[in-house]
């Protein structure tokens, strides 16, 4: 297992190197490169200049990428034009929105979808089954920041059920340690702001996790399928063992293993793009930071948002794998 | 072979590539394609997602006789207050925007738009992932390893963040759209092609072709590529459904089309959001285009599959 580990820990290198050139790149082939970057597109000539010496940007690409990526393994991206503070110093305080939000949309998904794909499996061909298979076919297909824009018309502007923008009431003068606002608050034991966090998670928790939702249905639909037609679900029953005792060890488990491949995909894809409807609800995550860096030409925080996040997505696919080899022993062996 | 991560999204990718490759050679005399368009035209799935998109290319490429109005015409700009906007009435079926144009007509000059950003996209990044799959497939060794590290770098950036960047380098407006579209597609394409090539290269026939002594480059092209191409025209269809939505996201997100008077789904959708409150209608319509088109495709790709899976096949 250990090996299988650091077999794939080694494969990420060259990944990673490739990233970073990508990125070195990305922020060189802008228009006017990394000195308009940082300057504004409105620096004069002279300051470019004194920004490229000073920066290095007059030496060779290869010594500035090795820099560049120096600066990078220190988690060092420069500092953002918009709020003048670091962009890691920025990110660390956006990421665990993000992560509460992933959390609370894939607790979503997966305590719906997974009961779900089931039933439709075992009622194969019912009213059931037809609904969710067209469900999940519309869960994919709807532009998930119209869901979220209709979800807070609805039970936000109109009924005024839930809240429907930002992480915490504004007026809420809580105690933040760990910037995981639920968490603060059950630390701090302010329950009040917990509570009025979690109804921030709801909505946008809600309407991010409809995408994870149908995915889940439909995969742990088809693989309930193909499981109970195995041989072993047969012979389990034929040997008399209770309808239950099959359901739980025989089918469920095995067919839960294609399923938990797909909540990590989902994870980390949701960790690294809740953009649009972070922006909706102007969340304050991750997400919505990199929309207005969008709009404010902020490169640098563009630039070391993106690779942090690919660097986030990898790891966790990377945890997909080693979590699957764990799952399955097959995985292991090839 | 070395293994690295994503590989479940990977393994998925290539398995159907090989259960797609691992098609029997004819059934009972009637070819492939023959007996997957005899089953399809028996499956209900398929004809409505064929009338769907047949619809909307009808649409799309009538949209000048077919729309009463000029989209561009700010025709009822005067009626338009703050917090109303006309509705329904007489020659405006749907109403109009906030700007005062016909939404009816701008619905369907939109699907113009959509689907040809849908369409070019899918296709520049089915043709770019195909021809890097080719290369992969064809030579092996050094060459495939190469490639499909690329291919690896690509699919390890979130496919939205991915399209940002490239937007963002590209600047704003419909061609870097198009672009940056495409480039998330690309790897997907690439191993799908690549996977089923492999299956291909050493089936009976093309060592037989390689045998009587055919010359690689008409084998790869003439015999393993043409027969490993089912998967990829599957994916493609299902492709053009994730283009038209991510085309929307991408309008959403301020990096579409800067000329925002254009009709186009994603954008109205996107520009709809302000005025939502007042009419809802502005957003929901283009919104059920999208959802409906991309549904076609959808329909039309998953039934596709089915048909061309031996899995399926009774």
């Amino acid at each position: 297992m250990l090996r299988f580990i650091v077999r794939r820990l080694l494969q990420l290198i060259p990944i990673l190197l490739g990233l970073s050139i990508l990125l070195f790149a990305w922020l060189r082939a802008l228009p006017g490169g990394p000195a308009v970057a940082a300057l504004g597109e409105r620096a004069t000539p002279a300051k470019i200049a004194e920004y490229n010496r000073v920066f290095g940007l007059d030496e060779p690409l290869w010594t500035q990428y090795l820099r560049f990526l120096g600066r990078a393994l220190r988690l060092d991206f420069g500092t953002s034009q918009t709020t003048g503070r670091a962009v890691t110093d920025e990110f660390f305080t956006r990421f665990p929105g993000t992560v509460e939000l992933t959390v609370f949309a894939m607790v979503f998904a997966i305590g719906i979808g997974i009961p779900l794909g089931y039933l439709a499996a075992r009622k194969h061909g019912s009213w059931i089954d037809s609904t969710s298979v067209i469900g999940s076919l519309l869960g994919v297909t709807i532009p998930v920041f119209f869901l979220a824009y209709l979800f807070r018309l609805l039970f936000a502007v109109q009924l005024g059920w839930l809240p429907g923008s930002g992480r915490q009431d504004v007026r809420m003068e809580a105690t933040h340690v760990t910037n995981f606002y639920v968490l603060d608050g059950l630390l701090t034991r302010e329950w009040d702001a917990a509570w009025d966090a979690l109804q921030h998670l709801i909505l946008p928790g809600i309407a991010l996790g409809t995408i994870p939702l149908a995915i889940i249905v439909r995969i742990t639909r088809a693989s309930v399928l193909d499981v109970v037609n195995e041989d072993y679900v047969r012979t389990a029953q034929a040997k008399g063992l209770a309808n239950d005792t099959v359901r739980r060890r025989h089918i469920l488990r095995n067919a839960l293993l294609p399923v938990s491949t797909t909540i990590g995909l989902q994870t980390g894809l949701l960790l690294s793009g809740a953009v649009l409807t972070e922006t909706v609800f102007a969340f304050g995550g991750v997400g919505s930071t990199l929309r207005e860096a969008i709009s404010t030409r902020d490169y640098a925080l563009l630039q070391g948002f993106i690779l942090i996040l690919a660097v986030v997505y990898v790891l966790v696919n990377l945890l997909v794998d080693v979590s699957y080899g764990l799952l399955d022993p097959r995985v292991r062996v090839k | 072979m070395t293994a690295s991560l994503g590989d479940r999204r990977r393994e998925r990718i290539d398995a159907l590539a090989a259960r797609a490759g691992a098609l029997p050679e004819g059934d009972g005399g009637v070819s492939l394609v023959k007996s997957a368009f005899r089953r399809l035209r028996r499956n209900p799935v398929f004809l409505i997602g064929a009338v769907i998109v047949v619809v909307f290319l009808l649409v799309a490429l009538f949209a000048p006789w077919l729309a009463p109005r000029d989209p561009y015409a700010q025709s009822l700009l005067s009626e338009v207050r703050q917090g109303s906007i006309p509705g329904s009435r007489e020659g405006y079926p749907l109403g109009v925007d906030q700007l005062g144009r016909d939404l009816f007509s701008r619905l369907i000059y939109g699907s113009r738009q959509s689907l040809l950003i849908g369409v070019v996209s899918t296709v520049l990044g089915a043709v770019a992932g195909m021809m890097l799959g080719v290369l992969a497939g064809a030579f092996g060794g050094l060459v495939d390893t190469l490639v499909m590290r690329f291919v690896d770098i690509i699919l390890s950036v979130p496919g939205l963040l991915m399209a940002i960047s490239i937007s963002v380098l590209l600047g704003q407006n419909q061609v870097s759209l198009m672009i940056a579209i495409a480039v998330t597609q690309i790897p997907l394409f690439a191993r799908l092609l690549r996977g089923s090539m492999l299956v291909q290269r050493d089936r009976d026939y093309a060592v037989a072709a390689q045998a009587l002594g055919v010359r690689r480059r008409n084998v790869v092209l003439g015999h393993v590529l043409p027969n490993s191409l089912s998967p990829v025209i599957v994916q493609a269809t299902l492709s053009l459904a994730t283009a038209i939505i991510e085309a929307a996201a991408l309008s959403f997100l301020g990096l579409g089309d800067p000329d925002i008077s254009r009709p186009e789904w994603g954008a109205m959708l996107a520009s709809a959001q302000s005025v939502l409150s007042v009419r809802a209608e502005l957003a929901i319509y283009p919104a059920l285009c999208i959802i409906v088109v991309a549904l076609g495709f959808t329909l039309v790709g998953e039934s596709l599959r089915e048909a061309l899976d031996p899995k399926f096949r009774r």
